[in-house]
């Protein structure tokens, strides 16, 4: 990064007075998300794909499946890879070039959001055990940087692959005309909350995330268990706030689910 | 594979049991501060250079020293050779690190200058974040660097059903769930969580509180080290 991002102390102030009071910026409920819009399907050569509009939040989520060789230790399961690119088209503070700790970061809770609900059923994409497997690439494109890159990039993810259509293979692993969708037996949806101040409110804008004091990441799956939490930030938060925040992540986490189900035509699974 | 039975582990501990630790302070001459860390089968060093001066320019903040950590795991620390320096995990791990240790750290009192945290793991068993933690505030802590407090960080999770401190490796792996914390001991303030894996809410609340009972038996053993360094016969 050639500049960092800041906030004038005016406009920190500004926020850090109006979460004292219960208020935001953008006259939201400290429990409320910005207005979420899905766009399945969206890229017709990828097998998947969704974009996410997380009020001025955008993520495109792109879905490609190869087959290639199981990892040793796994011979029964499929292989899956999370990559998140931040694009400068995204944000002024964003740079072409290897993924830095931020997009590392955002992949990897992403993927662990994925992986430890499990959102896939892995030993059903194997072709020959030990020799041939699916691979599954969940590639996250940024296309707007506007607070909340974690749960846009989660829930554009979840709905790509909820949209996933893969060839049937034969015995020798060549692909046939017939299509399946990918086995997505779980929906986990994660939920991201700013401690500012003494506060905690969910779904933070870019200039909440600019003045935040701590973040946390709590992503559930279908059955209220959590899957994934990770935290950010440079303060620390309670056992009480870390309880508050994963009740109202299986909370929220339902609404969202329930969207992507709809939007996917799989309100029941 | 049994990892728990009758409420012993598969390495003979209780589940609220914590693996054997040792703590040393100041094993490195060149480093401002320094500390060694045996944590079960885990190895690692950790030393602090600074605060000083810091380049490039632009990454200087006016109002603080910023901390740069780095993770490292030695390429024979694991069964199967790892490709030497940073790859995707190590890259996460460095960034909570240093999450983790910024809110103890006065960072305000040395303005546009840079604290180097290098964490080195020589030998990996389950659990080397925490264990990295926990070595690198004691390296901050013996380079004199003024802090709140020092840091103990340590995991909890869920094996065998069971909610257990301190997973060992077939526990990591097998297990259902793993979440390493680091407290503040002075306000019990949680400054590391991650988590992976299925857990309820009760469950995660019973993990969070025997994780910080686990990182008060460390607290006690990092203040140690620090001592024994001072008395002068530190050769054990």
């Amino acid at each position: 990064m050639t500049e960092i991002d800041l906030i004038s102390n005016i406009e920190k102030d500004y926020i850090l007075n109006l979460a004292k009071k219960g208020e935001r910026e953008d006259g939201r409920d400290f429990d409320e998300h910005r207005k979420l819009i899905l766009e399945p399907d969206l890229i017709k050569k990828a097998e998947g794909s969704c974009l996410v509009s997380l009020g001025e939040t955008k993520v495109l989520a792109g879905i490609k499946v190869d087959k290639g060789e199981p990892y040793p230790d796994t011979p029964d399961q499929a292989v899956m890879t999370t990559n998140a690119e931040l694009v400068p088209l995204a944000s002024p503070f964003f740079e072409s070039g290897p993924p830095d700790e931020d997009s590392i970061e955002l992949a990897r809770v992403v993927d662990r959001g994925i992986r430890e609900a499990p959102a896939l059923d892995m030993s059903s994409l194997v072709v020959r055990e030990g020799e041939l497997v699916r691979v599954i690439f969940i590639d996250l494109h940024i296309l707007d940087s506007d607070g909340n890159l974690f749960d846009a990039s989660n829930i554009a993810a979840v709905t790509a692959l909820h949209t996933t259509k893969i060839p049937v293979l034969d015995d020798e692993g060549n692909p046939t005309e017939d299509m399946i969708p990918l086995p997505v037996i779980k929906t986990p949806v994660s939920c991201t909350f700013a401690k500012i101040g003494d506060n905690i409110v969910v779904d933070p804008s870019l200039n909440e995330e600019r003045v935040l004091d701590a973040r946390l990441t709590v992503t559930t799956e279908d059955n209220g268990y959590v899957c994934a939490m990770q935290k950010g930030g440079n303060s620390e938060f309670t056992v009480d706030e870390i309880m508050d925040c994963i009740k109202k992540s299986i909370k929220i986490g339902k609404e969202i689910r329930k969207t992507i189900l709809k939007t996917t035509g799989k309100q029941k699974v | 594979m049994e990892l728990i039975k009758d409420g012993i582990r598969i390495d003979g501990r209780k589940k609220d049991e914590l693996r054997e630790i040792k703590i040393k302070a100041g094993v490195l001459k060149r480093a401002d501060g320094s500390a060694y860390v045996e944590w079960g089968m885990n190895k690692v060093y950790a030393a602090v250079y600074g605060p000083r001066e810091l380049y490039p320019r632009f990454l200087r903040r006016y109002d603080k020293a910023i901390l740069q950590c780095r993770y490292n795991m030695a390429s024979f620390s694991v069964e199967e050779r790892k490709r030497p320096g940073p790859d995707r995990r190590s890259v996460e791990i460095s960034k909570v690190t240093r999450s983790a240790l910024e809110p103890v750290v006065l960072t305000e009192n040395f303005p546009e200058s840079v604290i180097n945290v290098n964490i080195e793991i020589v030998q990996a068993e389950a659990g080397t974040r925490c264990a990295g933690i926990t070595a690198a505030s004691v390296a901050l802590a013996d380079a004199g660097i003024p802090m709140r407090d020092l840091l103990p960080a340590c995991a909890a999770g869920k094996v065998g059903g069971e909610i257990v401190l301190d997973l060992c490796k077939e526990e990591d792996n097998f297990g259902e769930s793993d979440l390493p914390i680091a407290m503040v001991p002075r306000t019990g303030g949680i400054t590391l969580l991650q988590m992976d894996g299925l857990m309820t809410e009760e469950e995660i609340e019973e993990a969070l509180n025997l994780a910080k009972k686990g990182c008060k038996i460390i607290y006690e053993k990092q203040k140690e080290a620090l001592k024994q360094k001072y008395r002068g016969n530190n050769n054990d």
